[in-house]
């Protein structure tokens, strides 16, 4: 690595950490309900909200209401982005005159935003209004955001609250979350970006001579429209959905290296914050501080991995007469520690932007993301899922540990018994089901093995990463595989509704378990969960259950063309 | 249920707030403060005409003109409203036979050592503008023949358009060769 791209990196590094902290503590008070700086202007806004919506702020919740809420929700939103879609030609702010999605990848499009995945098998500079995008695509990364950041924040509380069946009110963690957190944070991104060169505006597409005309083309189009307002979220909010096909690799959506430095820093900060904010609400924040390091250590590594294998390049390339990284499928502004360090935050979180196409990677290489999509977007992990079922990680982990030392498991001061370990066991290995039996239908069926765009071993890692993008919600994609067709729209729907929905209603439950449990102060024989043995204990767990359940796969994927690649 | 009106007066307040005001409020500021970037940074040639996006590349293969990287956008090179890679794995046969007709089109135009590898691989937009200074340097004979002024002419002109890490730190070193050739085209017709 050159002395420039370690530099890169370290300073990332340095800033996120940064932030952690405070960023942290000022969510910490808005779960609260305490005034932060920006109260004066917002309280008013909320109570306003609350008050048109019919919400009594006071009102708290017992899990199975906190999750019916979380799910009816969803569906609203569901129904309101699919009707938005197929009716886009009679909405306005359409100068393209953009026809309507067809139904299957208009239902597909629906799920993949309401579920934060933001799996796109549609191309938006050909696809999507301006209205589509802002009302529709826009606003679903908000609220999908906050309905992640919902779900964990009433967890937390599940860990904090003694003897209770209160986990909160959903309508006012939803509220406080988008008013107070991800609104003002956009706003300030958006026009970061914008100084960078993101464009944002709602003209119609510009028609310019090419300054070399061809025979065939003498003038190209270029696509305008409000992207940087939706960039700003769909990094902050880890959704991932592009405005442009070529996501945040297009110049306009990423054009210098300082605004995919930002980007990046945008990915990674709620997810890195809400550690903290996890150890502050549970009274002790060396406990965030510990989930924290287990998170850096995964993505440091990975990101070493990513780096190595691009840097060293292809050597079937290199016997052409070429000589450099591997630069298929990178832009040249970001250099290669911000095309790697792009690639790890966007598929260790679920966010799923991309600024390198992912399908032209090394083999060893691409199994980086593939890993980390695979590990079940742990490291830092989607805003709210990633903490959520990290936590369901600790659970396990602590509970293997108990029995490893012959002592009774507890975690916080709440016992770990049968149900417990039921609910994080469903939590973390929906995913890993629906990969493995949707990737094993795809492979059986003639059409969908006709959607690879690459042959051989390659090919089968397209479809392994389509599934794993899906059921852990993160929608990069290796983007070679023809994803627009019935089989994948219907088929990548599912994955994405049980690979978001089943994890986020048993993480509710686990927290309604935790909240009704009586608290047991710690002895001498408890297992102690914010020092280093157990960090490094939790991230042994997290690769072994990685490993076991898809080491075959990856064995017939990017292992097998990596040898083919050396030979 | 009584769920059921929060749910729905929920997803409109957040429409509007979300959909439509903060979109509105971040075009106001974009056009106000930056109204250049907010509009695609455009790029004009010698007679102010607007003829593309300093953001934006632009296929060349005059041999008077540096070339981009190639770019693997449906229909034709560098179309935006294709943006996209070529999405070719490391090992497809398609990958290799491409990137060896690129070389040997570079070696036809006089090119000679080691090939850089921005020069062969497609990017990962297809709309790349910047090409590295190495690729540039190894260009600029070609171009200086070809327009029949000094060599040193059109690497000063490189010089000029090379752009340095940002603060010194982030990202590449790297030439924008839709600017760069604007610039030849303003010096020598």
């Amino acid at each position: 690595m050159s002395a420039y791209d370690l530099t890169e990196t370290v300073l990332f590094f340095a800033v996120l950490l940064a932030f952690t902290k405070p960023f942290g503590a000022f969510m910490a008070r808005v779960y609260q309900g305490e005034r932060t700086i920006l109260s004066p202007l917002i309280a008013p806004c909320e109570t306003l909200v609350y008050r048109l919506c019919g919400v009594d702020r006071n009102e708290e919740m017992e899990w199975k209401r906190y999750a019916g809420a979380m799910l009816l929700f969803n569906g609203v939103l569901f129904a309101g982005l699919f009707a938005m879609l197929m009716l886009q030609h009679l909405l306005p702010l359409n100068p393209q005159k953009m026809p309507p999605f067809p139904w299957p990848l208009a239902l597909n499009t629906a799920i993949s935003f309401v579920t934060n995945t933001n799996w796109q098998a549609y191309a938006g500079e050909q696809a999507a209004s301006y209205f589509t995008q802002m009302a529709g695509i826009t606003v679903h990364n908000f609220v999908s955001t906050a309905t992640g950041m919902a779900v964990v924040v009433a967890l937390i509380r599940g860990f904090a609250r003694r003897t209770t069946s209160a986990l909160g009110n959903f309508w006012v963690d939803l509220t406080r979350g988008i008013l107070h957190i991800l609104l003002p944070l956009s706003l300030v991104a958006a026009i970061v970006l914008v100084s960078q060169g993101v464009i944002q505006n709602v003209a119609p597409y510009r028609s310019v001579p090419l300054v070399q005309a061809t025979d065939n083309v003498q003038e190209v189009t270029i696509p305008m429209g409000p992207v940087a307002s939706q960039e700003a979220i769909k990094e902050l909010g880890t959704n991932g959905g592009g405005f442009f096909n070529a996501n945040s690799a297009h110049p306009y959506e990423n054009p210098t290296p300082l605004s995919n430095f930002v980007e990046i820093l945008l990915i990674l900060l709620i997810p890195a914050g809400l550690t903290h904010t996890f150890g502050l609400l549970v009274g002790n924040p060396r406990q965030g501080w510990g989930i924290l390091a287990a998170m850096l250590v995964l993505l440091i590594l990975s990101f070493g991995i990513l780096q190595w294998a691009e840097s060293d390049g292809n050597p079937l390339v290199a016997g052409l007469g070429v000589q450099g990284a591997n630069l298929e499928g990178k832009e040249v502004r970001f250099g290669l520690a911000g095309s790697s360090l792009f690639t790890v935050a966007t598929t260790g979180t679920s966010c799923g932007a991309v600024n390198t196409m992912h399908d032209s990677l090394t083999p060893l290489g691409g199994m980086v993301p593939l890993m980390l999509l695979l590990s079940g977007e742990v490291v830092f992990g989607g805003v709210g899922s990633g903490l959520y079922t990290m936590l369901a990680f600790v659970v396990i982990a602590v509970f293997v540990a108990g029995l490893m030392i012959g002592r009774t498991p507890e975690y916080l001061g709440k016992k770990i018994e049968v149900r417990e370990m039921w609910l994080s066991i469903v939590t973390i290995l929906t995913a890993g089901v629906v990969v493995l039996i949707g990737s094993g239908v795809a492979l059986l069926v003639p059409s969908a093995v006709a959607s690879m765009a690459n042959p051989g071993a390659h090919g089968l890692s397209e479809v392994l990463y389509a599934f794993a993008s899906t059921a852990n919600n993160n929608g990069s994609a290796f983007a070679g595989l023809n994803a627009n067709t019935l089989f994948y729209n219907l088929l990548l729907a599912v994955a994405m509704l049980l690979g978001r929905y089943v994890p986020a209603v048993a993480i509710l439950a686990l927290a309604g378990s935790l909240a009704e449990k009586k608290y047991v102060p710690p002895s001498l024989g408890t297992l102690p969960t914010d020092k280093a043995p157990f960090v490094v204990w939790l991230v042994l767990v997290i690769l072994i259950v990685g490993a076991l359940t898809f080491f075959p796969a990856l064995a017939m994927g990017p292992i097998v063309e990596q040898l083919i690649m050396i030979r | 249920m009584n769920d059921i009106r929060p749910a729905i007066l929920l997803f409109v307040a957040f429409t509007i707030l979300c959909g439509g005001i903060y979109p509105s409020l971040v075009t106001g500021i974009a056009q106000t403060v930056f109204p250049h970037q907010a509009n695609g940074s455009p790029l004009a040639d010698r007679s102010g005409r607007v003829v593309g996006s300093a953001l934006i590349g632009q296929p060349f293969t005059d041999p008077k003109y540096f070339w981009p990287r190639p770019s693997a956008t449906a229909e034709f090179g560098y179309n935006p409203l294709a943006s996209g890679g070529s999405n070719l794995g490391p090992t497809n046969p398609d990958l290799l036979r491409q990137v060896g007709e690129r070389v040997k089109n570079l070696r036809a135009a006089g090119l000679a050592g080691p090939v850089p590898a921005d020069l062969v691989l497609a990017s990962a937009s297809g709309l790349d503008p910047h090409i590295t200074p190495a690729a540039a340097r190894l260009q600029t004979a070609r171009v200086a023949t070809a327009r029949g002024v000094g060599e040193d002419v059109v690497a000063k002109l490189v010089a000029d358009h090379t752009e340095d890490r940002q603060f010194g730190i982030l990202g590449e070193p790297r030439v924008n060769v839709l600017a760069l050739n604007l610039a030849l085209d303003k010096l020598t017709p």
